[in-house]
């Protein structure tokens, strides 16, 4: 049975160079998929995916108002458990209009 | 060249029946070692595909959506927002999107309700996402009721069913006429959710977002590029749980090495006195320890990876399903097309082999280099 | 022929410590080629020292050795490691097999280095564990021989790279007497078939046979009256 360790690694090898070869097959597979739902997400005006229909800041991560990721307490524990696996977008801690206008003030 | 070979052999021979003398444990030690690859490349090839998939996908995606915010929170575009933003220069197309959340009690499911700006649904009709279809068994042409906060019960008739290759983007949509979205949730005339804004010049969304901000003081634009962002850093490798696998798998790995590089039992000391005496060189012991550490970690590392490609590409990921619902009832099936980071597969094989063989060739240094003699006289 | 030359050898542990000892202390010896010879005297003698000095396991504190004519105390430990695996075949006094690995995983074990197909060396092996009357154990693991077994093993194993010079060290220490007879049988095939046999021993029933052409006799570490 040792006698097969060294041919099984071997496979494995070619196995791994298979992945490779499938994957940019299978890329060529999805390209026309891919395109197709860009189309759709463009006529549609679309700006999120829908991976996780819990809560309203995990369906549209992108346009989360600032108070519902950080419901009480920046810090505080997830609501909802899709809500701990991303992270909120950067740009809402950020109001760009008052902070131009704060420093145009000082 | 071909007597290296046969040296090589000889001495992988060696290796592998002096882990076959402990089989369990050894079996178990890769075993351990390929589910940890296994893991982490699931992880990391999921990740980047989705990231590249999201990106691909939202590409086109409005280049300014503008939000207004009351004490912090989503309110709704009143009447007058659409007219001001038009005589800003550089805007191309101004639109003022209508979209919401219903919850329906029925599933326990939250959909996402629009009325696409170009129109083409008939009032009385809806358009609906494929995981809706699934959960709901709906079809063409059949009923279904939704009750609004009033309490009145609306009718709809399914017109059309989004493509199934696209629940991705589409799976908990409900597309309806603008005028059937304004009764339903009551939705006050002259409002909108939203206004999403078409600019010409790409160069200049920074600048028309800097006016809008100043035209409309308490909105919020965000920018497409912003929204790419979150997208672009999903799942990255700093991030939540993402980070938390990572902390534990270089633990485990961690320990791992640890242990081998804790040192030589008496037995294996004897056993390389005794390789040393019977005529191997300094190199000879130290190679085929080498080979002993390359075999387990090469193997880990390949059926690891191999079948989190499966696992990721194949089988649709079906161990982060659970993880990734949540408490969500409608869970989109996709396929991810595999966008493979090359640089990550590296890396993880690097982490992988070197310091483990490195871990198992430490110990081994001091007593290599012992004297054979010594074997002799014990 | 002089197979083997030691001249004023000396060889000394911990040396500069406060525990020096010198195992031997001025050897002069020239060991016959194609015979076997005996070294023989009590326990801390230096045999054991000794051996492991004649079959270039260790290099000497000071005194030279040569083999076959040729110096070779002063060699680097790449080409003395070489010179024994192919001159040099030792039977230990614990036999020291490799546990876990059958008798002919054990035998073929030093040939590894040198870079023969596998199929050679274990054609090999079978031949010798044939000779040495252990074919049907061929695959078992060691741990589970008996001990004349075990021993049969590791002489199998000091032949495989054909050497020229076997060296054992208290080979009848842990055999019952009829054992004992089979391996002074074996030794003597040996030598007659040209190979150079060197033995410690202060078993009578082996000074006193046939087989050993010339003893040695030792005491704290030099020769006492060749």
């Amino acid at each position: 049975m040792r006698r097969l360790v060294l041919p099984c690694l071997a496979l494995a090898v070619v196995g791994f160079a298979m992945s490779c070869v499938d994957a940019a097959l299978l890329r060529e597979r999805h390209a026309g998929r891919i395109e197709a739902n860009h189309v759709l997400a463009k006529r549609l005006g679309l700006t999120d995916i829908a991976l996780f229909t819990e809560a309203r800041y995990t369906r549209h991560p992108s346009q989360a108002d600032l108070h519902a990721p950080f419901q009480d307490h920046p810090l505080a524990l997830e609501h909802f458990p899709t809500g701990s696996l991303i992270a909120p977008p950067r740009h809402i801690a950020r109001h760009e209009y008052l902070d131009r206008t704060t420093a145009r003030a000082n | 060249m071909n007597i290296w070979i046969e040296q090589q052999r000889a001495l992988i021979d060696f290796t592998l029946a002096a882990l076959a003398r402990r089989k369990a444990r050894n079996l178990g030690l890769l075993a351990v070692y390929t589910l940890l690859v296994f893991v982490l490349a699931s992880v990391a090839l999921f990740s980047h595909a989705l990231r590249h998939e999201a990106t691909r996908v939202l590409a086109d995606a409005p280049e300014i959506v503008l939000q207004r915010l009351v004490a912090g929170r989503h309110d709704l575009i009143p009447p007058g927002y659409l007219e001001k933003i038009g005589h800003i220069r550089g805007v191309q197309h101004v639109e003022g999107r209508l979209w919401g959340y219903y919850y329906d009690p029925v599933i326990k499911a939250n959909y996402t309700f629009m009325a696409p700006g170009a129109g083409g649904i008939e009032r009385g009709t809806i358009v609906i996402g494929a995981a809706l279809e699934r959960v709901r068994g709906l079809a063409l042409d059949t009923g279904i009721s939704f009750r609004a906060y009033s309490g009145k019960l609306y009718s709809f008739v399914v017109a059309d069913i989004l493509p199934h290759d696209s629940e991705l983007v589409s799976a908990d949509l409900v597309l309806m006429h603008e005028d059937d979205f304004r009764a339903f949730f009551a939705f006050p005339a002259g409002h909108y959710t939203d206004i999403a804004l078409a600019v010409a010049n790409p160069q200049e969304v920074r600048n028309i977002a800097a006016k809008l901000a100043d035209a409309l003081p308490d909105s919020r634009p965000i920018l497409r590029e912003e929204m790419l962002r979150t997208y672009a850093s999903i799942f990255a490798w700093r991030e939540g749980i993402v980070l938390a696998i990572l902390s534990g798998a270089i633990l485990a790995f961690g320990i791992l090495a640890w242990d081998k590089a804790a040192g030589l039992s008496a037995e294996e000391k004897r056993e390389i006195g005794i390789l040393k005496a019977i005529g191997w060189e300094t190199g000879d012991v130290i190679r085929m320890k080498l080979w002993e550490g390359v075999l387990i970690s090469l193997t880990a590392f390949l059926g690891g990876y191999l079948a989190a490609y499966l696992h990721v590409f194949y089988a649709d990921s079906m161990l982060f399903e659970p993880v990734l619902k949540g408490w969500a009832v409608l869970y989109p099936r996709f396929q991810l097309a595999p966008e493979i980071d090359g640089l990550a597969v590296a890396t993880l094989f690097f982490f992988t082999v070197v310091p483990y063989t490195a871990a198992v060739l430490v110990p081994i240094w001091r007593a290599a280099t012992t004297d054979p003699d010594a074997v002799m006289r014990s | 022929m002089l197979m083997i030359e030691l001249i004023d050898v000396r060889k000394a542990f911990n040396q500069g410590k406060h525990n020096e000892f010198w195992a031997l202390d001025g050897i002069n010896l020239g060991i016959e080629a194609h015979r076997v010879t005996a070294l023989c005297g009590p326990s801390g003698s230096g045999k054991t020292t000794l051996l492991t000095l004649i079959g270039c396991l260790a290099r000497p504190t000071s005194g030279r050795a040569r083999f076959k004519g040729e110096d070779i105390s002063g060699l680097p430990e790449r080409f003395l490691t070489q010179l024994r695996r192919r001159s040099f075949g030792f039977v230990f006094q614990q036999f020291n097999l490799i546990r876990g690995l059958s008798a002919e995983e054990n035998v073929m074990l030093p040939a590894a280095p040198s870079g023969l197909p596998q199929q050679v060396v274990r054609a090999r092996a079978a031949m010798l564990l044939d000779r040495l009357r252990l074919a049907h154990r061929r695959t078992a693991r060691v741990e589970w021989l008996s001990g004349g077994e075990q021993q049969r093993v590791a002489i199998a194993r000091a032949l495989i790279n054909d050497p020229e010079v076997l060296i054992a060290d208290e080979p009848t220490a842990n055999l019952d007497t009829t054992l004992a007879r089979e391996f002074l049988a074996i030794l003597e095939s040996f030598a007659g078939e040209g190979r150079t046999v060197i033995l410690s021993s202060h078993d009578p029933l082996v000074i006193q046979s046939a087989a050993v052409h010339r003893v040695i006799d030792m005491r704290d570490g030099r020769i006492v009256a060749a």
